[in-house]
């Protein structure tokens, strides 16, 4: 069989300012332990608008209406430069405002958890009319509730409240007294991945012309879990998604590896694909109201706005060779095994030059590499300087000591074959798999010949293991041989017709 | 007389620059007590 190809890929963005406040874990722990910080008094000042959020050069890269070349252009901090011309649409995908992202957490609710005010319901439904993914499901927001009725599963049944400009708009009810899997607060966050899964998901098969019927199989990769008292992470987010996207004819599982996750997922449905399991497979992750505002403190001190006000959600669809689209090569993965060890050239060795080596290639025949795409301009005010160059800087380091390039062209290098991070820090979202929607274009119809993902995964945040990890993957150029109905390739028909010429000449001479 | 000799360290590494374990792999052979090793994750 031959090697899947990346057939499309969809990116979203949700714009969730009161999220920030209310469900972000640095603002919740922040007011449990220090409820008069000045923090807390001056975080409102430092939201953005939707409108400056749509219009922030990275989040036009994160939808496909800029290049991430193009951030080499705007001077740093890039939220002083606002694009003129931004669009809340682009080619892969959307931008959406909290009061739609509302209306979603409704439209996917399958048990009716979610509770919608009655006169914010009206105006949600004239807003999802005009949603050209969403007009279809105006009715599943129903007519909406009285606004005491809210009040009361806010304040005498532990319901997790839903807050837009500020104003108690509805909330999520829990699903059991007594199970802590089912609370109110593990219900909203589970709700809220599920509903940007979808979003993602929605706009990948928009955006890319597929059939949603021809989708075989989704595997979810992002880092919450959903389950009962006893089944906790029983999962599953993947066929909770297919449903809401109307894959009828998919079913699909979780895959969990922290930020890791999706770049597992990919290897995983590249090699389901060219085993034969299924032809079409899509990985999808939603995003994480938790992370909202994380570095929220270094912000507000720097007097910068709060960067990170955006869940991030991505979907991509991997299918069989059709000779056009760049191919997975799952024969070149990289692997940060038990035993690898954590010294950067350790990690650097497995996840880089290892699966180089059995490709018989060069660090600098790599055209691309996509990293953890951490946006910089939110991780450098909070200290944690600047990730995906500081990869680079790693990778070029042992491109020097395998003799690959010189120790003079390490920066030349990293423009070269890096790029600047444009995702937002949402855990699993920027692990290599933003660039794969750039990557299918660079890789077919641009100058690229290839590019590498690579995922990697805090685990011992879990308190599992004191291990991290990490897996990479090449992305190539199609050859252009497709794949023929029956699994049997172009070259192997022309085997075929070759051997039977020679049996019939063979057979002609014998007379 | 080492510049670690006798004294205490506490590491914290962080997962994509220095992780702590590597770090401690440096310090042994001086003189320190390492008293806590922790990787972190920044992003």
């Amino acid at each position: 069989m031959s090697y899947a190809v990346i057939k499309g890929a969809g990116y979203a963005l949700v714009h969730t300012p009161d999220m920030i406040i209310h469900n972000g874990t640095t603002q919740t722990t922040e007011r449990i332990t220090n409820p008069d910080s000045e923090y807390l008094k001056k975080l409102p000042e430092h939201i953005r608008s939707y409108e400056k959020v749509v219009n922030y050069a990275p989040n036009q890269v994160y939808i496909g209406n800029m290049k991430p070349s193009d951030l080499e252009e705007i001077e740093m901090p890039w939220c002083n430069t606002e694009v003129e011309g931004a669009d809340r649409f682009g080619k892969f995908g959307e931008i959406m405002p909290q009061d739609e992202f509302i209306a979603l957490l409704k439209i996917v609710d399958a048990f009716d958890l979610v509770k919608i005010e009655k006169g914010f319901t009206q105006t949600l439904k004239e807003k999802i009319t005009n949603h050209p993914l969403f007009k279809k499901d105006v009715e599943k927001l129903k007519d909406g509730e009285e606004l005491a009725e809210i009040e009361k599963f806010v304040n005498e049944q532990h319901a997790e409240a839903i807050y837009h400009n500020e104003l108690l708009v509805g909330c999520v009810k829990r699903a059991h007294d007594v199970d802590t899997n089912l609370t109110a607060h593990i219900l909203f966050e589970n709700l809220v991945v599920k509903a940007s899964g979808v979003l993602a998901f929605k706009n990948l098969i928009e955006k890319n012309n597929i059939h949603v019927e021809d989708i075989d199989y989704v595997i979810e990769c992002s880092e919450e879990a959903c389950g009962d008292m006893n089944q906790r992470g029983g999962g599953n987010f993947a066929k909770a998604i297919a449903e809401c996207g109307g894959a009828l004819n998919a079913t699909g599982s979780d895959t969990r590896g922290f930020c890791a996750a999706p770049t597992h997922a990919l290897i995983q449905a590249a090699s389901l694909v060219k085993a034969g399991t299924y032809e079409n497979v899509v990985i999808v992750a939603g995003g994480a109201t938790a992370k909202l505002g994380m570095n929220g403190k270094d912000h507000v001190k720097k007097d910068l706005p709060i960067l990170e006000d955006v869940l991030g959600a991505f979907a991509i669809l991997i299918s069989k060779n059709d000779g056009v689209n760049p191919v997975i090569r799952t024969d070149l993965v990289g692997r940060h095994t038990v035993g690898t060890g954590s010294s950067p050239q350790a990690v650097i060795t497995s996840l880089i030059t290892a699966p180089l080596d059995k490709g018989g290639l060069k660090i600098t025949d790599i055209d691309k590499y996509s990293v953890e795409m951490q946006n910089p301009d939110i991780t450098k005010p909070a200290g944690a300087g600047d990730v995906p160059e500081a990869n680079y800087k790693m990778i070029a380091a042992l491109g020097v000591k395998r003799k690959d390039l010189e120790r003079k062209d390490i920066l030349i290098f990293v423009k070269n074959h890096g790029m600047p991070g444009w995702a937002p820090t949402q855990g699993h979202i920027p692990s290599g798999v933003p660039y794969a929607g750039f990557a299918r274009e660079e890789l077919t119809t641009g100058d690229l010949n290839r590019a590498m993902i690579v995922g990697k995964g805090s685990l011992f945040l879990g308190r599992m293991t004191n291990l991290f990890d990490g897996v990479s993957v090449v992305i190539e150029r199609n050859s252009g041989v497709e794949e023929v109905r029956g699994g049997v390739s172009q070259e192997e028909i022309k085997n075929m017709i070759a051997e039977s010429m020679r049996d019939f000449a063979a057979h002609l001479l014998g007379e | 007389m080492n510049l670690f000799d006798g004294k205490k360290v506490i590491i914290i590494g962080d997962r994509d620059g220095i992780p702590g374990p590597a770090i401690e792999e440096c310090l042994k052979g001086t003189g320190a007590e390492v008293v806590f090793s922790a990787t972190e994750c920044f992003v």
